[in-house]
């Protein structure tokens, strides 16, 4: 599965707060949920985004509850993938259980800066930043990850078993 | 290579004879668990995926806990929700208001007899890893793993490594388990145990009651932690005895040991004697300091409950603390005994007297203002002591109010005294 979008860079412990505030847990609808994702950190965020861009971060992304409305408002608005040094644990779970693509690398985090167009081999690990040339190397998912990821998550894998 | 107490429950319900860290397996469940909050987005994502059987509708227990009884009407709407999901699937562990199995999850659960040694369960909620003070693997999931486990009985996990946390000695008076664990997060920081184990261990556990070990549990997702997990021994035993009957007569369980040559990352030493009445400052669980070694706090509020410390133990220690006493002027104690059968109990036993002679609100069991829903919220720049387990920014109420974390004992002192205080510090 092959990913392609522009970047918007964030900082460490970006947690489900404020990735989704407080105030519109009431809902589950993920449009809703959409149209707050990152306001408290980002207000230009949910008026640039566009299908595919990707969301690079600092270690400890997704921190915080262990509610789905964080991952659910991020593929919601748009975004493909997030890459990070490290995830929380509850969130790395939410984000793949519900076909969200998260890849772990230092490095890629580290130099990727916000508006870079970024492509993504998912089945390889490969990421390349199209505007530096630059390319690094996360850990591919297992198989097994994958599977999740390709069944478009986890009640995907339900239906086609 | 040797494997851990998790490691060995996790293998169990895998079916492998060994597992490694950073290995992905899937495994089956002996308990799935949701609360108001986290099951109403299952049901939606069950019913949505077109399945129409849970796997056994013994094994699927739905606690309505958070918003209840209910705040308003979208929480009224979330309960009806759940309560006809688990009408229509025939749960037999759906536990309404004012039923003598209700209350807070992680409360009832242990107490209705629904956890035992080397058990395997899932809770929709971070702080399920409570039951590992049962010698039990417990884990926080989010809403699709519940609705998945919901259908199949089965979850994914990345088998963990571990921290072993060897105690030793015993705890002075008025120090308790909610001290020894706001110690260890202190210590090792909210991201120390990321992705990990805690596994106590030492002749310190021996000493901590049951009450104790589920409070130290409790809070090990306040470390980043998987899950927490105490030793089987013979108090756990005499607890499953009082409270799972049937499993105990049945030899239901099974009691995992941690190998001789178990791989540890890091082992922590805590002498339980040297430990002090702590505090968690705002804003996070790990900005830990002593009683008496700060200067004078004001608070405005003081709550008593939660899965953390509203078990009957923590009523009585409360009760131990304010009998005679009352609540300084201008400050609002709010107790919240954590179940029905701890409400009754504290009733029978003449707790809740020793709370309202000493001006205290007593509310029905609930999560209330733990998470900021409702009986207790603050106001801006308002401060509060509390037994819970989060002080995050905002986590009760108002974005710039503040939570004090702290045990029974310093909660009581504090409401007393109208500071954040320790019981040293009370006059006899
Ligand atoms: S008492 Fe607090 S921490 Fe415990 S389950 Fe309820 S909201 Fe969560």
């Amino acid at each position: 599965m092959n990913i392609h979008g522009k970047a918007f860079k964030y900082g460490a412990n970006v947690d489900t707060d404020v990735i989704i505030p407080a105030r519109y847990l009431n809902t589950s609808d993920p449009d809703t949920l959409a149209g707050h994702c990152m306001e408290d950190l980002d207000p230009d965020f949910i008026r640039t985004v566009t299908k595919g861009d990707l969301i690079v971060a600092g270690p400890n992304f997704g921190c915080g509850s262990s509610r789905e409305h964080a991952p659910v408002a991020i593929k919601a608005s748009g975004i493909s993938c997030v890459i990070a040094p490290s995830f929380a644990r509850i969130f790395f779970r939410n984000a793949i259980n519900m076909g969200l693509p998260i890849l772990e690398s230092a490095e890629a985090a580290q130099s990727i800066s916000t508006g870079d167009q970024i492509s993504v081999d998912l089945s390889t690990g490969r990421i390349v930043n199209e505007t530096t040339g630059e390319t690094f190397q996360a850990q591919p998912f297992p198989p097994f990850i994958q599977k999740i990821i390709e069944a478009n998550g986890l009640m995907g894998t339900l239906k086609q078993d | 290579m040797g494997m851990t107490m998790t490691q060995k429950i996790l293998a169990a319900h895998a079916g492998k004879v060994t597992v490694q860290p950073g290995e992905l397996i899937e495994a089956h469940l002996d308990l799935v668990l949701g609360n108001d909050v986290t099951t109403p987005p299952a049901i939606r994502i069950f019913e949505e995926a077109g399945l129409e059987t849970v796997f056994d509708p013994n094994k699927v227990v739905l606690v309505p806990d958070h918003f209840t009884p209910n705040k308003d009407i979208q929480s009224a709407e979330h309960c009806a929700k759940m309560r006809r999901f688990a009408k229509s699937h025939d749960l037999d562990h759906y536990y309404e208001q004012g039923e003598p199995g209700m209350g807070v999850e992680h409360v009832i659960l242990p107490e209705n007899g629904l956890v035992a040694p080397g058990d395997a369960i899932i809770g929709a909620d971070s702080h399920t890893c409570t039951y590992g003070a049962l010698g039990a693997f417990a884990t926080g999931v989010g809403s699709t793993d519940l609705a998945y486990a919901m259908a199949t009985g089965k979850t994914w996990f990345r088998v963990p490594d571990a921290i072993r946390v060897y105690l030793t000695g015993q705890l002075a008076e008025g120090v308790t388990g909610k001290d020894v664990v706001l110690h260890l997060i202190g210590q090792i920081g909210v991201d120390g145990a990321l992705y990990q184990s805690l596994e106590f261990a030492g002749p310190g556990t021996e000493v901590l009651s049951m009450a104790e070990r589920l409070t130290i549990c409790n809070m090990a997702i306040e470390a980043g932690a998987k899950n927490g997990i105490f030793p089987v021994d013979a108090k756990t035993v005499d607890y499953l005895k009082q409270y799972a009957p049937q499993r105990y007569a049945e030899q239901n369980y099974t009691i995992h040991q941690a190998d001789e040559d178990a791989v540890y990352r890091q082992t922590i030493t805590i002498d339980l004697a040297q430990l002090r009445q702590t505090v968690a400052f705002p804003h996070l669980p790990e900005n830990t300091r002593e009683t008496g070694t700060f200067e004078a706090i004001p608070i405005d509020q003081v709550v008593i409950g939660s899965c953390t410390n509203g078990r009957l133990e923590d009523m009585r220690l409360a009760a131990r603390w304010l009998k005679g006493r009352t609540v300084a002027k201008g400050v609002r104690l709010i107790i919240l005994p954590g179940s029905q059968r701890v409400y009754r109990q504290a009733l029978e036993e003449g707790l809740l007297a020793v709370f309202a002679d000493a001006n205290a609100v007593i509310s029905a069991p609930t999560c209330g203002p733990c998470l900021g829903g409702h009986m207790g919220i603050l106001a801006a720049g308002e401060r509060c002591v509390a037994t819970t387990n989060r002080n995050f920014v905002g986590r009760m109420g108002h974005p710039k109010s503040e939570v004090y974390l702290a045990g029974i004992p310093v909660a009581c002192a504090s409401a007393v005294l109208g500071r954040v205080a320790g019981t040293d510090e009370l006059p006899d």
